[in-house]
């Protein structure tokens, strides 16, 4: 009786396993075909170019929504890394003491999250709106709003350069998906955040050092947008203050839940938040091929958080 | 029986059956329910109750088989359809406004308004007060629903139901939160109800109660009907066998440990509002009960015990060594486990897979050179789930899929990997099957034979006196009595339970 059973086709099962990879082969077939610039060489390893900063803070945002919060201050915060490392670069012509500084300044502000979390008991959208402030005031204030342009080469060539014919940025961005991939699946740690965000009281219950882990997160998230600061920077040869204004976070938190994953935590993957990156560059990079306004693009990226959420509760609906 | 009453069937199943992916959870299942009558669902977790009442509340759509409303088939299968020929459902978690009245949650949502959508108050209020004054009960409209206990609450869902003109009232296990006496007061307006026509299909798991309030009974079992019988034919063993598919002529396994030494000494436990000098003992090989009312302060206690909430005062010695306990991990490590009474709210991670969550407490042994090993963690989980026979597509389904009986198990297998020296059970078995109950029972005699000290709370006087060696009975914080052998009876536990009449 059971073995018959199983071999029934089951579409939500299946779409939770593959449709968000159907969905990028549909997008990218669709796309090919509207715009032969589209599935060009050059324009792949345009859009793959652009995703890399939004992926590496979505690594961060990953920890952070399965363990059932959301870390509002990552753009910000990539913001004053990536300026205080170029700065530092600037000044001192130190590659790897700028590469320390940036880190350590994402790090700074993941310490601050976590505190505010996990000491005070504030609410982690809160908590990190706070932190959104302080880097951005911080950063703004110590620049003067100034860019610092003209950096060492040898730091630009961490934006910019390529080993072979695969570019840096994406190598430092598939280490940070590795790593990210590596905390999920492989360590306790991974499987207590899961629990946190799954179900919070049954986790303290087993044991599970709640704050602890949910430190953890911060910190991770922290780290993962001093990194996404520093390659930023470099890419644009400049330190620029301003770029945490652009809502970056915003960006990393939409890729990880077109990639599945839930808001209200202890459900999401790591391979899937790189598909819903990639999702969302090829969709900006072929609205911009086909010369589209940039309002009319948010109105898209909108409808198409939208549309993610929309299926993800259907699906976790039907399974019930 | 007599053929010649036509009797009046307000709700027919005909040759219903139901699958899931994995599992065929209704086969071929009939079922009649009569006008104005009491019947009573009896199985086992996963023997197909829920999926049952789920088709006649309008969530499934059967896959094969006719649902009958008083002689018409339905054939629109959602719940608000249903709702509207007259099926209510009411939930064994209810959800009242807790800080509206007792009208404002008759009404909610469907609040007589003016013109302008302002609500009619005094037309609510006396709305309320009718209905309630009409089908015989004495509540005030006005009340807060705060102040009500639960079965009355139960009542007010009820009353709500029929204000949408409800006929038939599906109650899923509505005993199972509530004490004895208000369970009582439950029985009686039930039958209040009764005999104004309305139909009521009621989940029990005690045998006591189908007795009490059934009128019919039919028992399930693996998706199939079994027997469906009027109460008073059919005797009590004979459901217990039926619903388990075997003779159940031990309820509760014998303790077949040797006591051995001094385990655990707990010393003069207190905090404020909730216990005071509480000191106990646990010997080794001991299943020791916790008896008591409800709100006691016997989990209280064991939380306390186990570091997941505070005490003011009191100290744990564990073989002769003081434990500083500050949170559960420090518990946990000395051997110390509490399951928790709420396995939904605090023993499991619902949308993790049955093998992460029995994982779970375990972690550390996994991590073997940097990476967790899924080889071992798969070898513990099958293990586990073959051992305590947990009924589960796989070890990959998640653990919010399986019925409440097999949930508990998972719960149990996450503890049991960690080889506890001393576990402590809140409730084990509340809400759970016969079968499972008996597995669970047996579990703890298993560890007492392994040499470990058992501690299990309970409200049930009859698995007290069945499975434990000795018990302490508290009530308003304090332990007030002990008994073991003889002494161990409902009649002097209640004693003590109600204050210690001694």
């Amino acid at each position: 009786m059971m073995g018959k059973e199983k071999t029934k086709f089951n579409l939500s099962e299946f779409y939770s396993k593959f449709g968000i990879i159907l969905i990028l082969l549909f997008m990218v077939t669709i796309f090919s075909l509207a715009n032969r610039k589209f599935i060009s060489a050059n324009n792949i390893r345009n859009v793959i170019r652009q995703v890399v900063v939004i992926t590496i803070l979505a690594c961060g945002e990953q920890l952070m929504l399965i363990s059932g919060m959301v870390d509002l201050s990552a753009g910000t915060v990539m913001a004053f890394g990536g300026t205080l490392s170029a700065y530092c670069v600037f000044a001192t012509q130190n590659v790897p003491l700028a590469i320390l500084v940036g880190l350590a300044g994402g790090l700074f502000f993941g310490v601050i999250n976590g505190a505010l979390i996990t000491i005070f008991s504030i609410p982690a959208f809160i908590g990190t709106l706070a932190s959104m402030k302080m880097a951005s005031g911080a950063i703004m204030w110590y620049t003067n709003g100034k860019n610092k342009s003209n950096l060492d080469d040898a730091y630009t060539w961490l934006g910019q350069g390529y080993i072979g014919p695969i570019p840096v940025p994406v190598i430092i961005m598939a280490i940070a998906l590795l790593i990210t991939y590596y905390v999920l699946a492989w360590t306790p740690v991974g499987r207590n955040i899961y629990a946190v965000g799954g179900n919070l009281q049954a986790a303290k219950a087993t044991g599970i050092r709640v704050r602890n882990t949910q430190f953890f997160a911060c910190v991770f998230s922290g780290l993962c947008a001093g990194l996404a600061g520093i390659v930023l920077m470099a890419r644009l040869n400049s330190g620029q203050p301003s770029t945490g204004q652009a809502g970056m976070e915003m960006d990393a938190i939409t890729a990880v839940i077109v990639g599945g994953t839930s808001m209200s935590g202890g459900v999401g993957a790591i391979q899937n938040t790189i598909i819903g990156s990639l999702i969302i560059g090829i969709i900006k990079n072929f609205m911009n091929l086909q010369n589209i306004h940039s309002s009319i693009q948010d109105i898209v990226l909108g409808i198409l958080i939208c549309v993610a959420v929309i299926i993800d509760v259907q699906v976790r609906r039907s399974k019930v | 029986m007599e053929k010649e009453v036509k009797k009046d069937i307000v709700l027919e199943l005909t040759h219903v059956s139901k699958s899931f992916p994995g599992v065929k959870a209704l086969d071929d299942v009939s079922f009649q329910v009569e006008r104005g009558t009491v019947h009573v669902l009896a199985g086992e977790n996963g023997a197909g109750k829920s999926t049952l009442i789920k088709i006649i509340n309008g969530i499934y759509t059967a896959d094969e088989g006719d649902l009958i409303i008083e002689g018409e088939t339905i054939t629109t299968h959602n719940p608000r359809h249903m709702k509207s020929v007259g099926v209510a459902t009411i939930h064994q978690e209810l959800s009242p406004v807790l800080d509206l009245t007792v009208a404002e949650n008759i009404f909610l949502g469907e609040q007589p308004k003016t013109k302008l959508g302002s609500i009619r108050w005094k037309k609510m209020y006396d709305d309320a007060q009718k209905l309630i004054d009409g089908l015989g009960f004495q509540y005030d409209a006005k009340r807060l629903m705060r102040t009500m206990t639960t079965s009355d609450m139960q009542i007010i869902e009820i009353i709500k139901a029929i204000s949408v003109n409800a006929k038939i009232i599906i109650m899923d296990e509505p005993s199972s939160s509530i004490t004895e006496k208000e369970v009582k007061v439950l029985h009686e307006q039930i039958r209040k109800l009764k005999a104004q026509g309305i139909s009521f299909i009621y989940i029990s798991h005690k045998m006591d109660e189908i007795d009490q309030i059934g009128d019919m009974v039919t028992v399930l079992r693996d998706g199939k009907t079994i027997s469906s019988d009027p109460v008073g034919m059919i005797i009590k063993d004979q459901i217990i066998t039926r619903m388990v598919g075997r003779e159940m002529n031990n309820i509760y396994p014998k303790n077949e440990a040797v006591i051995g030494e001094k385990l655990l000494e707990v010393r003069n436990f207190s905090r404020k509002g909730n216990f005071s000098g509480v000191s106990f003992n646990l010997r080794a090989g001991e299943i020791l009960g916790m008896a008591g009312l409800v709100g006691a302060g016997r989990t209280e206690v064991c939380r306390a015990i186990f570091g997941l909430d505070d005490r003011e005062a009191g100290e744990v010695v564990y073989m002769g060594e003081k434990l500083d306990i500050r949170s559960a991990p420090d518990a946990i490590k000395a051997g110390i486990i509490y399951l928790s009474e709420d396995r939904k709210l605090e023993g499991l991670v619902l949308c993790r897979s049955v093998s992460e969550n029995i994982a779970l407490a375990n972690l550390r042994k996994y991590f073997r050179g940097g990476f967790l090993s899924r080889t071992l963690e798969t070898r513990d989980a099958s293990e586990m789930v073959t051992k305590l026979n947990v009924k589960t597509p796989s070890i990959k389904t998640s653990a919010g899929a399986l019925s409440g009986g097999n949930q508990q198990k998972l719960v149990i297998a996450k503890w049991l990997l960690r080889s506890p020296k001393i576990f402590i059970m809140d409730e084990p078995t509340r809400g759970i099957d016969v079968g499972a109950k008996y597995e669970i029972y047996k579990i703890m005699c298993d560890l007492a034979k392994q040499g470990a000290g058992v501690i299990m709370i309970s409200s049930e006087l009859p698995e007290i006196i069945g499975v434990c060696d000795r018990a302490l009975v508290m009530s308003g914080g304090k332990v007030t009595g002990e008994v073991s052998g003889e002494d161990m009876n409902q009649k002097k536990i209640m004693q003590f339970a109600v204050g210690g009449l001694e």
